[in-house]
């Protein structure tokens, strides 16, 4: 992929508010680089807790540049939907990844990572990365 | 032969039960877990119920597979990709043949039950739908009244067990006592076919 096409990050939670936040955590933190594409895909279609596939097909649609999308989910139904989606084959854009990662963590990993115009698969390995930083 | 007509007929009759059984569904989420299944399916079901007469598909696969995706996309929590992949991979396992036996159906939803434990990752014993599923599937070769009852016994059987998968093993041994819900509304997916048959 060319320099120019950035990887697209989607995060899926349970709560609006969480995945908004964590979009906005992670925007904030990846500095001044290049704007990665980033979507929240949070709580349901009417402003509940729970998962909304449409919000996730949008999401990803909404930050698809033809380098992959990286999505990174909270937990339960948020990750059973990707994965279902995913297995549908024509929901989400191709060369799209559910990955294996700590939500907040790994949302900031993958947005810096990602301004570096770095590929799908080394976006997807400094998310899933996060998981071994141990806090104590 | 089954054709899509018994397949729409399935689908309804789910659709009824659990709208009669939504406020108990909940009830049995309330203490292990986040008390909205019986809601949740309640409207993946209507929408299904909904779809299948704007889109009338016209064979069996084709109502699965519609009414599978359409789960998926309005449950809003665990049940829907999940009943939504039991139902979708059924559906495609049935191809697109017009009519189907009862045998292919069995194996079909094999295939159906195969994919939502890789999806979930659960297993017999967990505490989850698949301990109401599987018991259904090994008995669907006897009669569709079989596979109610023994779908019937294992959601009761879940009682005593420990949740190892979702939302309710957080709580640990807690979840012990407990019928699941999953489970329950399994036996009412179940119940649906048996009704659909007329048995």
């Amino acid at each position: 992929m060319s320099d120019e096409q950035l990887v697209g990050i989607v995060l899926v939670s349970h709560s609006a508010e969480v995945a908004a936040s964590v979009a906005e955590l992670a925007k904030g933190l990846a500095g001044g680089g290049p704007a990665v594409p980033v979507a929240p895909a949070g709580g349901t279609e009417g402003g509940g807790l729970g998962t909304s596939s449409e919000l996730i097909a949008a999401a990803a649609a909404s930050v698809d540049r033809g380098a992959g999308v990286a999505v990174l989910t909270d937990l339960g139904s948020a990750v059973l939907t990707v994965k279902a989606l995913l297995a549908e084959g024509d929901e989400l854009p191709e060369r799209t990844r559910l990955v294996d990662a700590p939500f907040v963590e790994g949302a900031v990993a993958a947005v810096v990572t990602a301004s570096t115009g770095a590929d799908l698969a080394a976006v997807e390995a400094a998310a899933t990365e996060a998981y071994t930083y141990r806090k104590v | 032969m089954l054709d899509a007509d018994f397949f729409r007929r399935w689908m309804t009759a789910t659709a009824a039960s659990v709208d009669r059984e939504a406020e108990r569904l909940t009830a049995l989420d309330s203490p292990i877990g986040d008390a909205d299944h019986g809601s949740n399916l309640q409207r993946g079901f209507t929408a299904v119920v909904t779809v299948l007469e704007e889109e009338a598909p016209g064979t069996p696969g084709g109502v699965l597979t519609l009414a599978g995706r359409r789960l998926i996309s309005t449950v809003g929590g665990a049940s829907g990709p999940l009943y939504g992949t039991l139902l979708r991979r059924t559906g495609k396992a049935l191809g697109d043949a017009e009519e189907v036996s009862a045998e292919q159906l069995a194996e079909a939803l094999r295939a159906g039950v195969d994919a939502v434990m890789t999806l979930g990752g659960a297993a017999p014993g967990d505490k989850t739908m698949i301990d109401a599923l599987v018991p259904a599937v090994d008995a669907l070769g006897d009669s569709f009244a079989a596979a109610r009852t023994a779908a019937e016994e294992g959601a009761v059987a879940t009682t005593p067990l420990q949740a190892r998968k979702g939302r309710a093993s957080y709580v640990g041994e807690r979840s012990i006592g407990h019928q699941d819900p999953g489970a329950t509304s399994s036996a009412l997916l179940i119940a649906g076919l048996a009704e659909a048959a007329g048995e």
